[in-house]
């Protein structure tokens, strides 16, 4: 049984939020009351923060107490003085209080606490403006709780000695009798408050300290507070009380049933009242119609409805409907059973309660909410096969006679759900057409973009075959409901967000593609300066998205023809042209592929048109470094592809771009040092150059001379060795170069291998730009030669030594002393990992081995190990 | 700081009765030794009679003037200040012995079971019903009943148990005799469903109701009203005198 318990004070939150759902649900009827833009910030409020356990609303203002210290002086004289105040007055008078109430248990003052509170409650027994009284609840049960929060805290730390703490489930012996008797002076205390509904308020608000005084104290304590209630005679002052008992209940005691019950058929006994003369009277008075009065009961209705349902068995949830039938098929019941009892159980009994709904009387509750409950609630369960469709059509007849466009769209975005689950594209069609004949007579959209926007997400969640979606005649003029730019763009990521989730094939369904271009070219023609970079990112990705999915197959040119037409239309999003640039690569590639690498003049011509494509789009670009990429990309596929002349212009381009890096670039909001970068963009261009092969009417290596000349003006960064680290690969370029034949080549190309075929020239040429090249290296490392640079010096003499190792012929004489050198400068100052250069040693001897490397023995033996000293 | 005294009496609720040890003990906390040339205890008990501002020659309520003080002096030298501190506590009389029992009463109002009508036929039409569990009542427990408003032509403003005590005093010229509201708890607010029972629920104060008491020369007595208001402006008082005991 323990177990049990404990078990279902662990379940019961998810219970707790959806009634805060339903009670949001409450306010969108409430919405359309005067005092609408209140009533529907302390309903967000109460959806929010679940009933607020720790909702504050306004920071304490500076002479707070003082206004506080008046409002308590003046007494009665007060509660006339709150009703000729602003709603936000009010809220502000109330937060002020909450403060204060904080203000005054902290400093120490437990009476002024006490009345502070007792002045709050007596608030809600005024039902002087009555569409305010369940915003007021809401805020006013805050501070309730607040001061029973604080009455348990501080009992509960007169238990606590220096030596233990109270366990969490205490039993009453625990406690020690100084805090037993403080919690009883707090119960007799309020047992004395004069009025019926502060005292009610305050003793419920601390009912979990009577775990204090006895085991039973709660379980005896619910019952009478439950009795109470019966003598609040406004009955929706009286239906708030029951919820706020019901809530604190279910937190202390959640398995305490019996109160719950029973607050549930005492209401029911009451519920005559609302009918009655004086609740009349007050309305007339107030001038508030029933229509719009009666759906105030709604919160706090669901809520008790929802705590005495939450697990109760079947044969309770008959009785209750049972019951609420007997009182003649009230409206209002009828809708607090819908919102607050198991979706099943309700789909199970749709018909029934569709036949209840008919007969309801037109005067009281507004019958499209009764309609909107039952909606919510076919969304959650199904209800039986054979009743599917009519359940729909006797819903949408009574629906679409819905005037007012608000009702009317309230009730049809719930129905939507249902209709998409069970039905197919021509009935969600019929239901979109009527929706758009709806919401169009005099622009009535537009005061319902959310709904409108929740039916489109509703539909694309069951839709997810494009083909089909876009084939529901109704759904585009659909989206053109949405005027507005901005909503307009949100339906928009909604709908690409599910294409690229869905979609799995490529398409090239001329539908689908007409429809999803033009949804992008919104997204894209929403961009502006003032756009921000991750909402960009979005689009981009969306877009993006879009374009990897589309494929005409073998016909290439329809989807070249395709990316020109994409390019013109995204030209404001780097990363969709760059997706765009990335695409027409592989579609040359692919084109390649067919060929088996042997274009026809019809495909050199198409290929060529590619590299056209990229071409001219890569300048369009800002990232300097994305351009330099692509330029290198765009080179690698013009080559493979046989076009050298193009291939040649795009690595001109890149190296025409090299000098225009900055020194620091913007990574992802942060501005880092571009020189790493570079490094790793050049070395992959050196491997790009060994294959290029030389154009005839240019001199030898043109292309690295070119380069190196770039490289050579840089700017480089001072201190620092980037361009010597660069220097050492052009090295190993020109090493590969000068090899018979090269490393790898390219399909249908002739590098300057098969060129020159070993040409002495051709190696003297290359000999001279190594020798450049090393006396550019040479003279670094000399002014390095200074105390702080000596580091430096010497890992870059051990690199260069490695590089001469791997790339260069040590039968050279010159070269072979070089290394010598270099070998000593690494060692020199004692910079050096000894493990390094002894393991390279070892390398040296291990390679000399082999056939051909004996001249390294010779090497090694001049090479010297430092001893550590 | 300097030194303080404090006296912690041993029982959280500082209730004794006659015969009984009250014991705890004196703290004194200072920062350095303390001086002083004895400590003594003194126990008050008085009856402070207040004559009342309303009639002459009439004393305010008896009830409240009777207090138990616990009194601690420090007496020091010169220089120093002599210290003192007092602290109140209660003395409830020896629970009486032998069996309670509950004795209910069950009441009916209607316009014609009231006295003091000026004219009958100007009140409209009601009939309220309800009991009390029982008018002798154990001080430590709650008054309890119920009551239900069968009918009322006139909405009900509010309902509310008004707790009474009733002071007499004789003499050799009489007596007199004072009634003073000691706790008025609201039981219905606004006008409540008819022929739904109301609970009527009262915790009786701690400190200004005691047992029933009854001499030769005065008397200390409880009586319930319940008080029913109704629209414009009629009210309706039921009285109900009640015998407290402690047991």
């Amino acid at each position: 049984m323990q177990g049990h318990t404990g078990l279902e004070a662990g379940t019961e939150k998810p219970s707790r939020t959806l009634a805060a759902v339903f009670c949001l649900s409450g306010f969108c009827v409430a919405s359309r009351l005067p005092s609408s833009p209140f009533f529907c910030f302390c309903f967000c409020l109460c959806f929010s923060a679940e009933w607020l356990p720790g909702f504050s609303l306004l920071t304490a203002a500076d002479g707070m107490v003082s206004r506080l210290t008046w409002y308590i002086c003046q007494d009665k004289g007060s509660q006339k003085e709150l009703l000729n105040l602003t709603q936000q007055d009010y809220v502000n008078r109330i937060e002020e209080l909450n403060q204060s109430l904080k203000d005054a248990w902290a400093s120490d003052q437990k009476v002024k606490a006490l009345k502070i509170v007792i002045q709050c409650s007596k608030l809600l027994s005024d039902t002087s403006v009555i569409q305010f009284y369940p915003s007021k609840f809401v805020l006013i049960t805050d501070i309730l709780d607040t001061f029973g929060k604080l009455v348990y805290e501080r009992i509960f730390s007169m238990c606590v000695d220096n030596r233990s703490v109270l366990p969490d489930h205490f039993s009453p012996e625990n406690v020690n009798d100084t805090a037993k008797e403080t919690c009883l002076n707090w119960f007799f205390k309020i047992a004395s408050i004069r009025e019926l509904i502060p005292r009610f308020y305050v003793e419920a608000s601390i009912l979990k300290c009577n775990k204090f005084l006895s085991k039973t104290g709660i379980s005896e304590c619910l019952p009478r507070l439950t009795c109470m209630v019966r003598g609040i005679g406004d009955p929706l002052v009286s239906v708030y009380a029951r919820a706020y008992l019901c809530r604190v209940g279910m937190e202390v005691a959640p398995h305490l049933k019996e109160s719950l019950n029973k607050n549930f058929f005492d209401f029911l006994l009451t519920f005559k009242q609302i009918h009655g003369d004086t609740v009349q009277n007050q309305l007339v008075l107030q001038g508030v119609e029933l229509p719009s009065y009666l759906p105030l009961y709604s919160p706090a209705m669901d809520w008790v409805f929802q705590c005495v349902s939450y697990h109760a068995p079947e044969a309770l949830l008959t009785e209750m409907m049972e019951r609420c039938k007997k009182l003649g098929n009230n409206a209002l019941l009828l809708n607090s059973v819908m919102s607050a009892f198991r979706a099943e159980f309700i789909a199970a009994r749709s018909m029934d309660f569709i036949g209840m709904i008919k007969e309801c009387d037109e005067s009281g509750f507004p019958k499209h909410l009764l309609f909107r409950s039952l909606g919510l609630n076919l969304a959650l369960a199904d209800p039986p096969e054979s009743d599917r469709l009519q359940i729909l059509n006797e819903a949408w007849k009574v629906i679409t006679k819905l005037k007012n466009p608000q009702d009317y769209i309230n009730c049809a975005e719930v129905w939507v759900e249902y209709t998409c689950k069970h039905f197919t594209k021509r009935e969600v069609n019929t239901i979109l057409a009527d929706v758009i004949k709806h919401m169009t007579p005099d622009r009535a959209f537009e005061d319902s973009y959310p709904q409108l926007q929740s039916i489109i997400k509703k539909v694309i969640a069951h839709f997810h075959d494009f083909s089909v979606l876009f084939s529901v005649e109704k759904f585009l003029p659909f989206l053109d409901m949405f005027q507005k730019e901005s909503v307009r763009v949100e339906v928009c990521k909604c709908i690409m967000e599910v294409f690229i989730k869905h979609q799995q094939e490529p398409t090239k369904d001329p539908v689908i593609l007409n429809a999803l271009l033009h949804v992008c070219k919104t997204m894209h023609d929403s961009v502006n300066a003032l756009t921000l970079e991750d909402e960009k990112r979005m689009l981009a990705y969306l877009i993006n998205g879009f374009i990897k999915m589309v494929s005409f197959g073998r016909d290439f040119e329809q989807q070249l023809s395709f990316y020109v037409e994409a390019r013109s239309m995204f030209c404001n999003l780097e990363p969709v042209l760059v997706q765009l640039i990335h695409s027409v690569n592989r579609l040359a590639m692919e084109t390649r592929k067919v060929m088996k690498g042997n274009h026809s003049r019809k495909t050199a011509a198409f290929v060529r048109a590619c590299v056209a494509y990229c071409f001219i789009t890569i300048p369009s670009l800002a990232g300097i470094f994305t351009r330099l990429n692509l330029y290198l990309h765009s080179g690698q596929v013009a080559l493979a592809n046989q076009c050298l002349s193009q291939a040649d212009a795009f690595f001109k381009a890149a190296i025409s771009l090299v000098p225009e890096v900055p020194k620091m670039i913007n990574i992802d909001g942060k501005m880092r040092p571009s020189e790493s970068f570079l490094l790793e963009f050049l070395c992959n261009f050196f491997s790009t150059l060994l294959i290029v092969p030389d154009h005839p009417e240019h001199g030898v290596l043109f292309l690295v001379r070119e380069l190196l000349n770039v490289i050579q003006d840089y700017t480089w960064e001072e201190n620092s060795d980037e361009k010597i680290r660069i220097y050492t690969c052009v090295l190993h370029l020109l090493s590969a170069m000068s090899q018979e034949t090269y490393l790898y080549h390219v399909d249908k190309v002739d590098s300057n291998d098969s060129l020159y075929g070993g040409d002495s020239k051709f190696l003297a040429e290359n000999n001279k730009l190594c020798e450049t090249v090393m006396a550019q290296i040479l003279e670094h490392l000399k002014t390095l030669a200074k105390d702080e640079a000596l580091k430096r010096q010497s890992s870059l003499g051990l690199s260069f030594f490695n590089s001469i190792l791997a790339h260069g012929d040590l039968r050279n004489n010159r070269l072979n002393q070089l290394s010598v050198n270099l070998w000593h400068l690494a060692q020199r100052h004692g910079c050096v990992d000894t493990r390094t250069m002894v393991k390279t040693l070892e390398y040296i001897k291990k390679q000399s081995k082999q056939p051909d490397m004996g001249h390294l023995t010779e090497l090694a033996l001049r090479l010297p190990l430092q001893t550590r000293t | 700081m300097g030194t303080t005294l404090d006296i912690k009496i041993k029982r959280a609720n500082k209730v004794y009765h006659a015969g009984e040890m009250l014991s705890g003990v004196v703290v004194i906390s200072g920062k350095d030794s303390v001086q002083h040339q004895g400590l003594s205890l003194t126990v008050e008990g008085t009856v402070n009679l207040q004559l009342s501002a309303k009639s002459v020659g009439v004393f305010e309520a008896f009830y409240n003037s009777v207090k138990y003080t616990l009194r601690c002096d420090m007496r020091r030298s010169l220089l120093a200040k002599d210290l003192t501190k007092t602290c109140e506590f209660i003395v409830h009389s020896t629970p009486q012995k032998g069996k309670w029992t509950p004795s209910p009463v069950d009441f009916t109002i209607t316009p014609d079971t009231l006295q003091n009508v000026k004219e009958r036929a100007l009140l409209p039409k009601f009939l309220i019903r309800g009991h009390l569990n029982s008018t002798s009542c154990v001080i430590t427990q709650p008054l309890t009943g119920e009551l239900v408003v069968e009918s009322s032509e006139a909405a009900i403003k509010s309902i509310e148990l008004q707790l009474v005590r009733v002071e007499t005093c004789g003499c050799a010229e009489g007596y007199a005799r004072d009634a003073t509201e000691i706790q008025n708890i609201q039981i219905a607010d606004g006008d409540v469903c008819r022929g739904l029972s109301i609970p009527i629920y009262m915790v009786f104060p701690r400190l200004f109701t005691c047992p029933t008491l009854e001499t030769t020369n005065f008397k200390v007595e409880f009586e319930v009203n319940i008080v029913v208001l109704l629209h414009p402006d009629h009210l309706i008082t039921e009285n109900f005198p009640l015998k407290l005991c402690r047991m």
